[in-house]
């Protein structure tokens, strides 16, 4: 496959703050007084450990700079290497995984803001997803509306998993906000790790175990968001998930459904199949692939009953693919296309917008 | 042309199953919990009497999760006698063992299952005295039925106690633990449970539910119960990963593991998962020397209630295409409300060898009957 | 389909149910308020005898928290897995139109008109002093 042909719509890209002291010009005097006086600690998760092989594809790491710090780089190596059109920045520096929401406030301001100065303004094919503070539904309203004037920004980012099920009606100022904006919801792998990371079983030993739990983690906001009605509440909303992987939703769908059919009752607003809801309003970026070859993955699309919920993504500079095997040639040009420009656009309309004119 | 006229009252009209069947999933429980008393010290009899059964939940009786049908059984299951569903040997072999042909019926004890409680020496007390209670009370007199060891699960020696007390009684067919424990299960805490369960060669059997203080979920509590039903299919997801992750299967040659009310069609998308996972971060789990899905090909088997339901209904089968015809266990869960009626859970009609392995052939091989 | 006098209304009170076996078809008949309805005694999910089922009301939510009940009685929960059928028309709540069981029709029929046929009144005798059900199956 020509990868630099594709001309997609890049879904999930992380370009990366090198270090704190990099957020040091956005912050006000408070703020950046606090960070040194106090000695304010990096705020890398633990969700992509610095040096862990997914963290950065080998090839991604440069001498020096923090993998996807570099424009130039993520130029060569995501935008022209794939022939994007366009390509959505969620930058997973963790502001979100503070406690304070003052703190939190202040640092997604900053950070929303060096993307920006530092990528929007110097790349016109960026875009970017909107950080903001859950710990204050108000304020992350707040952050809402200073960005939804800039079109460059096309999406609102939340973690994995935060402190209450993402269908709770406590986030809901914040989906409202994003529906009036026609700004998705995209929820993206990594957790803010206020509960276990798994459901119900505690901390598990292992980074494998925790990066393999964000997709059961996504299930569980699945339901939820579909159970409290989020959809009937917000019929406009779209909800992205970002790095979750897709196999996993056939199955998840059934029993859900299935679930549904008995006790519709608890839940009498969701007031259809939520097969149908999950199809309408939610949708999911391509990588990782979990599927082992195409023949699994087409099924996994056939399973799941329309081809219009994948959205193309490179997930740079995580390791997700080697070399340009980002997706099956098999799929067959009809596929990729939807995948990689059609499925995009019909969930970004400000990205539908902003590429024509 | 005959009329025949009945009431509600009378009891249920069923139909014989044509072949024996194995059911991997029946829930019997005490009348009340006096029964168990001949068999349960006086001490905590005494205790029981002050502080009940606590477990890790708000309420007493149960989970802060209103039910969707009362004590989450089917409607036609209460015995007439009086007691609640699972309660009565008589009406079990009558309304469901009976006319489902079932050859082998696996007991498992979950209402409740001590192993679940925060007090550890209760939990090791009411295990032991359910243990006896079971065999003589079910597996003695009906011999179809077979029964699950049920240990304090959050005390590793102790739970290795009440199983060699008991695998050697040819009545048990496994270990009983459930899903949601304190810690990941595949933790160094658990491993003297799956030590003794593989010397006894006996397969460890992880029911769903338990209740092991953490939400069910790992982004905070649900509102309901829906959530929370749903959530088991995650849980397991979980609590798998974590088995293989750890390396049990790896440390132990011989040990087995049967999910159990899990569900099943979820698990061929974990499997390539923790395979794609496992081949990037192999550095990290140097103990494990094969990729995760050959350990659950070899080692896990899942019991196949509650079937999901697609909408597709031959997509139900690339599933078990890919899980493989020999890893599944028929499972009916009777007498809860999400039960799978043995003559029409499967979507499809399959052929006799399929029906063989999944309906009893398989029960059979990994229960060593 | 034929109509069948199958037993005289007063053993059927309002709030009760019976369950009838038509040529092998098992219907069950309620009385709800003196209304009567009659359906397939078996749910099309996987066959749990609806007779069983508990009737309740019909629970909708103009929008998420706001329950609103009405039609009481005349919704029945599957025993099994509480699938949800407007006794009215056997449809399933959640899928009416491709989920749903036979609805009969039935009706409360004086003694009188019967005893001029052509109904079939089977074991008992139909006099025009009672009032009967009569099922279509």
């Amino acid at each position: 496959m020509n990868v630099a042909s594709l001309g997609g719509i890049d879904c999930d890209i992380h370009p990366a703050l090198p270090a704190l002291r990099s957020l040091l010009p956005y912050l006000d005097d408070h703020w950046r007084d606090a960070v040194i006086q106090r000695g304010v600690h990096e705020l890398n998760s633990i969700a992509y450990p610095d040096n862990a092989p997914i963290t950065a594809r080998t090839d991604f790491r440069s001498s020096g700079g923090r993998p996807g710090s570099d424009l130039d780089l993520l130029r060569a190596h995501t935008l022209d290497h794939f022939g994007s059109k366009a390509a959505i920045c969620n930058c997973l520096y963790g502001v979100q995984l503070l406690f304070s929401e003052d703190m939190a406030s202040a640092f997604a301001r900053a950070l929303n803001t060096w993307i920006a100065r530092e990528w929007l303004d110097r790349e016109p094919r960026l875009r970017a997803s909107i950080i903001v503070p859950l710990q204050s539904p108000e304020r992350a309203v707040d952050e809402i509306e200073h960005w939804a004037r800039d079109q460059r920004f096309v999406q609102v980012l939340l973690p994995a998993m935060a402190d209450l099920p993402y269908g709770r009606r406590t986030y809901w100022p914040i989906y409202a906000a994003a529906e009036r904006h026609r700004l998705p919801i995209g929820i993206h792998a990594g957790s803010s790790y206020r509960h276990p990371v798994t459901a119900g079983v505690g901390w598990p030993s292992y980074y494998t175990e925790d990066y393999a739990a964000q997709a059961v983690g996504f299930q569980s906001q699945l339901t939820s968001l579909v159970c409290e009605g989020v959809f009937s509440k917000f019929p406009n909303l779209r909800v992205v998930l970002m790095e979750s992987g897709c196999s996993w939703l056939p199955a998840h769908l059934w029993r859900l459904t299935k679930y549904w059919r008995s006790l519709r009752m608890e839940i009498p607003w969701v007031d259809r199949s939520p097969t149908e809801i999950v199809r309408s309003n939610v949708r999911l970026t391509l990588q990782p692939i979990d599927t082992p070859g195409e023949e699994e993955l087409l099924k996994t699309i056939d399973h799941i009953g329309t081809d219009g919920l994948l959205l193309f993504s490179t997930d740079y500079p995580h390791w997700q693919f080697d070399g340009d095997e980002i997706l099956p040639a098999e799929l067959g040009a009809d596929l990729i296309r939807k995948i990689t420009v059609d499925n995009p656009l019909e969930t970004y309309s400000r990205i539908k917008e902003t590429l024509s004119s | 042309m005959n009329i025949e006229v009945r009431d509600r009252s009378e009891a249920p009209v069923v139909a014989l199953l044509p072949t024996a069947i194995a059911d991997c999933d029946i829930h019997h429980s005490p009348k009340d919990l006096k029964r168990i008393y001949p068999y349960l010290e006086r001490r905590w009899q005494q205790h029981i009497a002050e502080y009940g059964l606590i477990p890790r939940q708000a309420y007493q009786a149960g989970p802060a999760y209103a039910k969707g049908q009362p004590d989450a059984s089917r409607r036609d299951a209460w015995p007439p006698s009086g007691g609640r569903p699972g309660s009565d040997l008589a009406f079990m072999a009558e309304h469901h063992l009976d006319p489902n042909n079932i050859e082998l019926g696996v007991l498992n004890m979950i209402r409740p299952h001590p192993g679940a409680f925060p007090n550890l020496d209760l939990s090791a007390a009411v295990c032991r005295a359910l243990n006896e209670w079971q065999i003589a009370e079910w597996t003695q007199k009906d011999r179809r039925l077979k029964a699950s060891i049920l240990v304090p699960y959050e005390d590793g020696p102790a739970a290795v106690s009440e199983i060699e007390r008991c695998a050697g009684h040819p009545d048990f067919v496994q270990v009983l633990l459930l899903t949601r424990t304190v810690e990941p299960m595949g933790q160094r805490r658990y491993w003297p449970i799956y030590e003794a369960a593989a010397s006894a060669s006996l397969p460890v059997g992880v029911h769903a539910f338990g209740f092991g203080g953490s939400p069910p979920s790992g982004g905070g509590w649900p509102s309901y119960y829906i959530e929370d039903m749903v959530g088991h299919a995650q849980s397991a997801q979980n609590a798998l990963t974590s088995m293989v992750i750890e390396g049990i299967f790896e440390r132990l040659a011989n040990f087995r593991l049967v999910l159990i009310e899990t569900g099943f069609a979820w698990l061929p998308a974990l499997c390539w998962r923790l395979d794609n996972i496992w081949a990037k971060l192999k550095s990290e789990t140097p103990h494990l020397k094969r990729p995760p899905s050959e350990y659950i090909r070899d080692r896990v088997w899942l019991t196949t209630q509650p079937m999901e339901e697609p909408e597709v209904r031959k997509h139900l089968f690339d599933i078990v295409d890919w899980i493989g015809w020999d890893k599944l266990l028929f499972a009916s869960d009777y007498p809860h409300w999400d039960y799978d009626e043995p003559a029409r859970a499967l979507p499809l009609a399959i052929d006799p060898a399929q029906r063989t392995k999944l309906f009893i052939g398989n029960a059979k091989a990994v229960y060593r009957i | 389909m034929s109509k069948h006098v199958v037993f005289p209304l007063k053993d059927l009170p309002p709030g009760n149910r019976k369950v009838v076996n038509i040529g092998g078809r098992p219907i069950v008949i309620f009385n709800i308020n003196g209304e009567v309805f009659a359906l397939l005694d078996r749910c099309p999910h996987q066959g749990g005898q609806l007779s069983y089922g508990q009737l309740t009301g019909l629970v909708e939510a103009s929008e998420p928290g706001k329950y609103c009940y009405s039609r009481p009685g005349e919704i029945l929960r599957c025993p099994w897995h509480g699938w949800e059928f407007d006794v009215r028309t056997g449809k399933s709540w959640c899928d009416p139109s491709r989920i749903r069981t036979k609805s009969y029709n039935v009706a409360i029929e004086p003694g009188s008109k019967l005893v001029e046929g052509p109904y079939i009144a089977e074991v008992f005798r139909v006099t025009v002093e009672e009032d009967y059900i009569v099922v279509e199956a």
